[in-house]
């Protein structure tokens, strides 16, 4: 679900983080429109109000892990964890976690590749937010709900800052698990760039 | 030197005094320069050494060690969360795995709110952060400080345009990059990153910042490895870690 389908509508930060997105055309490869969220991060204001939504929504909801998937999930979920109370735990590419792992294969956007997580960082039956930046095909966070449960805990929903259309009501769940979404793919502006 | 020997029930200590340390003009200070705890976890080596600082000056330009008293339990605590794994990512290398660190909500706390009391009210815009690590410390002291976050990647990762600067490895080269506009000429940065080692990484994301005209106040570290010396690669801009890990 969007926010703005969920209580948020009208509310004028969401307008503020979609305007601070930037969008690369043809990255990383031709056809593609790159929702640049670095742009966000470059403002303050914009930045805050991405973590207060997800805060607000989240810290009723007794979630003791908050996960993020590496890169980019690492940025939103660390603020989101230590304002809830929850620990964060990294998912990983291959060889970068360190002590016993587990690995969910999964295709993306534009190729595959393969994400972990550490086995001890999770207990069973927790309650776990997994956090992306993007979500598109939603194959990133269908392994990353995957490993969760694998590792035992119980996914409460996928959150992301931005997500395709095709995540509004109806189709809005992956894996059985929900899915919240900010704002849509902000458009290409040829005069900004 | 003076030292100071206690046990406890799970790791014997050895306390020392040592050098004091030179002060960044750049940050305003609580009195006395601030002692560190100097760890190994206790699972693989039993050695712990606390080091306090003198006034005078000294000829030694060690890393600042956080804490302004002896006995802040913060310290140790976020000491305690660290995982040493051997023999990772190949032999010889005794990994500090910060993740421990992570699943320890209040150590996770402390770490951030001794950064933040450290970079707040010292008018730095700019928090940039190393990649991957260095993204899930940045953000929370950005936020906490009313700065922007600018992330430092591998080549190739960024979308928009970049400027990059490359660095030594052990074997061969990497670059680090940013994107262009990011920052302004006369803001003034901190550098963010889990660890320092031989400090390749930290040298190279300083250069970029520098030639765009930014000012790096201070690079921030969770851990230090002192024995790498990466201190020495960072020219005249302070060091300020929390845990110094032998």
């Amino acid at each position: 679900m969007f926010a703005v389908e969920n209580g948020l509508q009208g509310d004028p930060r969401l307008k503020v983080i979609s305007d601070a997105i930037r969008v690369i055309p043809h990255f990383p490869k031709t056809g593609i429109m790159f929702q640049d969220i670095t742009t966000l991060l470059l403002d303050p204001v914009a930045f805050k109000h991405v973590i207060d939504i997800f805060v607000d929504r989240y810290k009723h909801m007794h979630i003791s892990l908050v996960a993020g998937v590496e890169a980019r999930g690492f940025i939103f979920g660390p603020p989101i964890a230590l304002a809830i109370g929850a620990k964060f735990v990294p998912l990983r590419k291959p060889g970068k976690l360190p002590g016993r792992v587990i690995s969910e294969e999964y295709e993306l956007e534009y190729g595959s590749d393969r994400l972990e997580i550490s086995v001890e960082a999770v207990k069973y039956d927790e309650r776990a937010l997994i956090i992306d930046d993007l979500v598109a095909t939603g194959g990133t966070l269908s392994a990353s709900i995957n490993l969760l449960e694998r590792a035992g805990a119980e996914v409460v929903e996928c959150a992301c800052v931005v997500g395709v259309p095709k995540f509004k009501e109806g189709q809005c769940k992956l894996k059985g698990k929900p899915l919240y979404v900010l704002v849509e793919p902000s458009q290409f502006d040829e005069l900004a760039l | 030197m003076q030292t100071i020997i206690i046990s406890s029930p799970l790791v014997s200590h050895r306390l020392s005094l040592a050098l004091p340390v030179p002060r960044s003009p750049l940050i305003n200070y609580h009195h006395g320069a601030p002692p560190s705890i100097r760890l190994s976890s206790h699972r693989f080596t039993n050695s712990l050494r606390l080091f306090s600082s003198a006034a005078a000056a000294a000829a030694s330009r060690d890393s600042e060690m956080a804490t302004e008293d002896v006995q802040d339990p913060r310290i140790a605590k976020i000491a305690a969360s660290i995982r040493v794994i051997p023999d990772f990512p190949k032999p010889g290398i005794m990994f500090q795995d910060i993740t421990t660190l992570l699943l320890d909500t209040e150590a996770f706390k402390d770490t951030i709110a001794l950064f933040v009391d450290r970079y707040k009210g010292k008018d730095i815009s700019v928090v940039a952060g190393v990649e991957a690590r260095g993204f899930i410390f940045g953000p929370p002291i950005a936020l906490a400080i009313g700065a922007k976050f600018v992330p430092m990647r591998k080549p190739k990762k960024l979308p928009g345009k970049v400027i990059s600067e490359e660095y030594s490895l052990e074997y061969g080269t990497d670059k680090i990059e940013m994107h262009v506009g990011a920052v302004e000429p006369g803001e003034r940065a901190i550098i963010i990153d889990d660890l320092i080692a031989t400090g390749g990484t930290l040298a190279a994301a300083i250069r970029l910042l520098e030639r765009v005209g930014v000012k790096i106040v201070e690079c921030a570290c969770v851990i230090e490895l002192p024995e790498l010396k990466g201190k020495e690669k960072l020219g005249e801009t302070p060091l300020f870690v929390l845990v110094s890990s032998a």
